[in-house]
């Protein structure tokens, strides 16, 4: 069988991308092919990752230059087409910014960048991204970032509740979503959330991170699993 | 003539500004007990070539609305003047 393609894009200042690359090459039949935000030339990917980091130095606001990058343009048509885009952390960021995703992520709440294991669930099991995790399984995958702090207007919270597209709320140990759980502040704890067609996901832990049994945790690899065998069976 | 365009981007008052916060609390920690709030946000100039007024504010509004500030969560003021 061959390999099947799957882009991760590097901005100036992304640093997640060899991670990323890392973490996708991991599995078999899955090949990572990097896409340099200047280009626009997808190169026959089945899906893109947007990876984490601080592209453009986060200048202005986090993802907010990055979206108008040449090769944004290619990603949101290939978004709009229903192929799969993942937007990790910065990944996101430029997802909100380009509006495949709504809402935005400010400050987090404590004002401290965080750096630190978090418990999420996957609240949404049903997503191409998400179809390998129990609705009630804790996962444990790590944040950093400054600005997760997730917020949108109550309308547009609403929307997404009543649309299923809230896909990942930080946790406790126990599965339970609290304040205490809740690292940056974020409305009702969202940590992912994905588009009304069901091909654009953003979240603010890394998968990546959370891939491999050196680094601490393996339940990352349930997100990219669910994602390659969407995309090895359409 | 070009125009110079003062922007102000602000956070929306229903969104938390931890950085006026902060600097809300340092103010008072330094004794001046009437300040009441502090709010952090971003001073831009964009020097746009344009000859008329009207068409420098059309791409200066646009400028802010695409780029210099996210709807979402941020309000933005401009102030034109040209440049002599």
């Amino acid at each position: 069988m061959s390999e099947i393609s799957v882009g991760v894009v590097v901005f100036p200042g992304s640093n997640c991308d060899h991670d990323t690359e890392h973490a996708v090459a991991s599995f078999s039949g899955i090949k990572p092919v990097m896409l340099w935000h200047n280009d626009h030339d997808l190169q026959g990917v089945k899906a893109i990752i947007l990876p984490g980091g601080f592209s453009y130095g986060d200048y202005l606001r986090a993802g907010s230059i990055a979206r108008f990058s040449p090769i944004m343009k290619e990603v949101i048509e290939f978004a709009r087409k229903g192929f799969p885009v993942l937007g990790i952390c910065n990944g996101f960021q430029v997802l909100l910014e380009s509006g495949l995703l709504d809402g935005a992520l400010s400050r987090n709440r404590d004002k401290k960048f965080l750096c630190c294991q978090t418990t999420v669930r996957a609240v949404n099991g049903s997503t191409i991204f998400t179809s390998l995790y129990k609705e009630d399984e804790v996962l444990r995958i790590p944040i950093a970032h400054g600005e997760g702090n997730y917020f949108a207007p109550r309308e547009v919270i609403e929307s997404l509740e009543e649309h299923d597209q809230i896909v990942f709320k930080y946790t406790d140990a126990q599965g339970l979503v609290t304040d205490e759980a809740n690292p940056n502040g974020s409305l009702n704890n969202i940590a992912g959330i994905i588009n009304q067609q069901g091909n654009v996901l953003g979240l603010m832990p890394h998968p990546e991170r959370a891939s491999e049994k050196r680094l601490g945790s393996l339940d990352g690899r349930g997100l990219f699993e669910s994602l390659f065998r969407h995309i090895a069976f359409v | 003539m070009p125009y110079i365009a003062k922007i102000k981007v602000t956070l929306r008052q229903s969104i938390l500004d931890v950085q006026g916060k902060a600097v809300d609390h340092a103010l008072k920690n330094l004794g001046y007990s009437t300040v009441e709030s502090a709010r952090i946000g971003k001073y831009i100039e964009v020097t746009v070539n344009e000859e008329e007024l009207v068409q420098a504010e059309r791409i200066c509004n646009e400028i802010c609305q695409k780029l210099l500030s996210n709807p979402v969560m941020e309000n933005y003021s401009l102030e034109l003047e040209h440049v002599k």
